[in-house]
């Protein structure tokens, strides 16, 4: 038995500690926003913040993540910058499927704490790796930039 | 999203995401218990009888259309409005498009309304195949009169509460007021009276005048499931939970049509978390919507699942498909396209024109394999119990996922239930139910209980319904000013047809009227040819479908025979389209038209023109750019819409490509959701810009090489335009509507590969184009 501390609760899993976070967050844990894509780190769309840093949940075991805290889309409106970020996503009609959308929505918010103003360049560098095939990365451009120019929100 | 929705639970039987109860126990009686107006059993669809003269739009559809406001909305006492969305969400936006719709027409408060998500039942709501850029432009009209006839039957019982004409009153956001007193009565007290009143006859409808709309064409509606997909509680078929649910992976054969030669389960079955292995069996062709057939791993969770997978030990026999080679393959569309082929249009006599031509210009364009890549692979989960089947799955058509789970089954469609959940992302894949079917055979396996089937990336790629492989062959008879006197297109495809009819190598007018017959050039000598192509693989329809290798080739064509005759390119255009004119399809030879009548859909030639015109002007063509730059335009009608696109592109020293910018200009008719138009063409330039620079599916010895977004690459946000700006003509509401999901693509690819012969000279005939421009 392994505890997990998501979005500041502990979650025990009865998994192999060589189960990768992606499945025990969907299939034991039924948090299903965070979403399969590639399996292999490839598109981003099971991205989480591990301790506060971008991790892709697919490749992350639960014995490397044991102990750490682990925040999901589930959670992180918990954290001011990414509840700008959601509000900046919603005002900006960014989602077209909205499948990748929580993993994008993850990686932004990583690049905001780490870069509260980013040009496109370092938008286009930290978003890089999320894949999005309806093809919002214009309005994702604009929604970092808007959520980086936002005043705190009122949650 | 949803299931959280008390109502959506009605429909569904779900709790929470995680449905509890064994069936779905009916719209009505389940809002009739929350008090509400609802009214039940719906119209039948517009049944076509054999005799009758051939349907078109909405009419020609399997079920046709349902525009009764007892089938789409229920209004409780609370205030809250229910509207059933019927079509799949996808990404395109018919969740928030149809239902504003109706709101608009009901004049009821965007604030209070819940979109509720049909199940497959076409005899009940009209057709529900999400498909060919049909959703709006099919139910406009039909769910205009579905929100006014509601806000008419609410109008007469406000009108009987308070003993006045009816003339008197008159609905107001929300509430209907008598207009001489100022008495205000709202929806929901209404609801209940209402619901006992007759729906109104279509002709008495009194539906709002455009200057009326509080959303149709304003562009201000929120999408309905922002919120629930920006903090993660939208539910897509991967996301399906139900109670004692179980996790299934499988092994399909590598090539298709090869068989399962035999297999060892031992090691599968000893990864912890496997439960069972069992097979399904293919069937033989064509492939319709039949699963591949092939070793499934069942366990408690998907991770298990693939580990199990992993470990099995299997035999594959390779079947006649086994020699299909990508390489060889295209030799032989190459061979052919080079000798004549079955003619599909003539018009006048080629042979002649190109005889008496000053001069003969031909190129050959070659556009590989495309896999739909959804970000969501395929997943279903299904559960029989009683001898009723319940699936919930992202599928595009879920009629035909009950129809084909009843009939693997033999269940009645009856005994089987298709949950539709938001899908994450279609493209034309999801609308092949084979998924739903293997978990339908998967849950019977295991004796009824729920099974997920999950497929992985790799399953995606490799077992996809791929969109074609094509080589087009141009050839032009240009007389002393460089313009055409003769057109000979031959195009040869592995045909969409193959995967129902295992003998046909030819495209069907479906393709051929996807930007290849119907090209209204004014060209006096016009021969268009189709010699066959075998299909070795599941053919399958893209977004866009034979829009994307015709427009390209015919597009870039017409950009190096400017080129050759020394003109601007977008004036050449317009020359080779000719004057404004209207155009039968008939005379086209296209007797299909997107399904439309010809009457209201001819081909015109004014709206090109009018697309072409209004890109040029916004995108300032012509203007002097910095060194390495170049524009490229592209023209392209499909899904009766048309489309004029151009794309600037900056190519380095290195050969390295970028777009800074991209302007389209798109004439689909009248526009609901402006917002949702601008997002489908932002979101086609980008797919546009992927099948041209990136995308390629191979096959070697039978099976894909391709596996995973390292090999099948798509579009990043690099990769994308630094700006895509969308230029909106609009139009009369009274006209008929065009498509929107899908003719964005076409124009993309030949727009970029045009801008990157004027920023290079190089030519690009063979997609992707990956690093063939490299130094």
């Amino acid at each position: 038995m392994i505890t997990l501390n998501i979005n500041g609760h502990p979650h025990p899993v009865d998994l192999p500690e060589d189960t990768p976070l992606l499945w025990a967050l969907r299939d034991a844990l039924g948090m299903t926003g965070t979403k399969y894509g590639c399996g292999v780190a490839l598109c981003g769309a099971c991205t989480v913040h591990v301790d506060g840093a971008p991790a892709r949940a697919c490749i992350t075991t639960l014995a490397t993540v044991a102990g750490k805290h682990i925040t999901t889309i589930e959670g992180v409106d918990a954290d001011p910058v990414g509840r700008k970020v959601q509000q900046a996503w919603v005002a900006n009609n960014v989602p077209q499927c909205g499948y990748c959308q929580a993993g994008q929505i993850m990686s932004a918010t990583a690049l905001l704490r780490h870069n509260p103003h980013p040009d496109d360049q370092a938008i286009d560098t930290a978003m890089s790796g999320n894949i999005c095939r309806c093809g919002t990365y214009g309005r994702i451009r604009s929604a970092i930039h808007q959520a980086a120019g936002m005043q705190e929100p009122q949650s | 999203m949803m299931p959280r929705d008390p109502l959506q639970q009605a429909l569904d039987g779900t709790a929470g995401g995680a449905p509890a109860q064994p069936a779905r126990r009916g719209f009505l009686q389940e809002v009739a218990a929350l008090g509400g107006l609802v009214l039940a059993a719906g119209l039948p669809g517009v049944a076509a009888a054999d005799d009758e003269p051939k349907k078109y739009g909405a009419d020609g559809m399997p079920h046709g259309w349902v525009d009764s406001p007892l089938v789409y909305v229920a209004i409780t006492p609370d205030g809250t409005v229910a509207i059933v969305c019927h079509r799949s969400e996808m990404g395109q936006g018919v969740r928030t498009g149809l239902p504003m719709i109706v709101a608009d027409e009901l004049d009821a408060d965007w604030k209070h309304v819940r979109v509720v998500q049909a199940p497959g039942d076409e005899e009940r709501y009209g057709n529900q195949d999400t498909d060919g850029s049909r959703s709006t432009r099919h139910w406009f009209m039909p769910m205009r009169r579905c929100g006014a006839a509601a806000r008419m039957m609410l109008e007469s019982a406000a009108a009987a509460r308070w003993g006045v004409p009816v003339s008197e009153v008159q609905a107001r956001l929300h509430k209907v007021v008598h207009v001489r007193s100022g008495r205000t009565l709202s929806y929901g007290a209404l609801a209940k009276a209402a619901a006992a009143l007759p729906v109104p006859a279509r002709d008495t409808l009194r539906l709002k005048t455009p200057d009326q709309f509080r959303y149709i064409g304003k562009g201000k509606t929120t999408l309905v499931d922002a919120q629930d997909i920006v903090h993660g509680r939208a539910s897509y078929g991967y996301d399906t939970r139900l109670p004692g649910q179980l996790y299934a992976v499988m092994a399909r054969p590598p090539v298709y049509g090869g068989k399962l030669r035999s297999h060892d389960a031992s090691a599968a079955l000893k990864v912890p978390g496997v439960l069972k292995v069992v097979t399904i069996d293919g069937m033989p062709a064509p492939p319709v919507f039949h699963p591949l057939g092939g070793v499934a791993v069942i366990a408690t969770n998907t991770w298990a699942a693939i580990q199990g997978r992993k470990a099995l030990v299997l035999d594959w026999e390779g079947g006649p498909n086994a020699d299909y080679d990508s390489a060889a393959f295209r030799a032989s569309l190459e061979q052919s396209a080079r000798a004549a082929g079955p003619v599909v249009r003539q018009d006048g006599d080629y042979a002649a024109a190109a005889a008496g031509a000053a001069r003969t210009l031909s190129a050959e364009y070659y556009i590989p394999h495309l896999a739909h890549a959804s970000m969501e692979p395929p997943a279903a989960v299904a559960r029989i119990k009683d001898g009723k089947c319940e699936v919930w799955g992202c599928f595009q058509s879920p009629q035909a996922a009950r129809d084909n789970v009843a009939k693997r089954l033999e269940l009645a469609p009856a005994d089987v239930t298709v949950h539709v959940t938001l899908l994450g992302g279609g493209f034309g894949r999801k609308s092949k139910p084979d998924f739903g079917v293997e978990a339908a055979l998967l849950s019977r396996a295991m004796d009824g209980r729920p099974v997920k089937v999950s497929w992985t990336r790799d399953d995606d790629l490799q077992h996809d319904y791929l969109h074609t492989v094509s080589v087009e062959r141009l050839e032009a008879a240009v007389n002393e000013h460089g313009l055409p006197v003769g057109w000979l297109h031959r195009t040869v495809a592995p045909t969409i047809l193959s995967t129902f009819n295992p003998t046909a190598e030819q495209e069907f007018p479906v393709e051929l009227g996807m930007g290849v017959i119907n090209v209204p050039f004014a060209i006096p000598a016009v021969r268009i040819e189709n010699p066959p192509a075998k299909a070795h693989t599941r053919i399958g329809w893209f977004r866009s479908v034979s829009n994307i290798p015709h427009a390209f080739a015919v597009q870039s064509f017409v950009n190096e025979l400017a080129v050759a005759a020394g003109r601007d390119a977008k004036d050449y255009l317009l020359d080779v389209i000719g004057p404004a004119r209207k155009v039968s399809p008939e005379l086209l030879s296209d007797h299909w038209n997107h399904g439309e009548s010809p009457e209201r859909y001819p081909v015109d030639t004014g709206r090109l023109r009018a697309v072409i015109e209004r890109v040029a002007s916004e995108a300032g063509w012509g203007r002097k750019l910095p060194p390495g730059h170049g524009l490229g335009i592209a023209a392209h009608y499909s899904f009766v819409t048309y489309v004029a696109t151009i794309v600037e592109v900056a190519v380095d020293s290195k050969g390295v490509l970028s777009i800074p910018r991209v302007d389209i200009a798109v004439d689909c008719g009248a526009v609901i959701n402006p917002d949702r138009v601008r997002s489908q063409m932002e979101g086609a330039a980008v797919m546009g810009i992927g099948a041209a620079t990136l995308g390629e599916i191979t096959f070697r010895e039978g099976r894909v090489e391709q596996d995973n977004f390292h090999n099948y690459q798509v579009t990043r946000i690099e990769g994308a335009p630094r700006q895509t700006h969308v230029h909106i003509i609009g139009g009369d509401y009274a006209d008929p509507l065009g498509g929107v999901g899908e003719p964005g693509v076409p124009p993309i690819l030949p727009a970029l590969c045009n801008a990157i012969f004027a920023a290079t000279g190089k030519r690009i005939r063979s997609l992707p184009i990956r690093d063939q421009l490299a130094t």
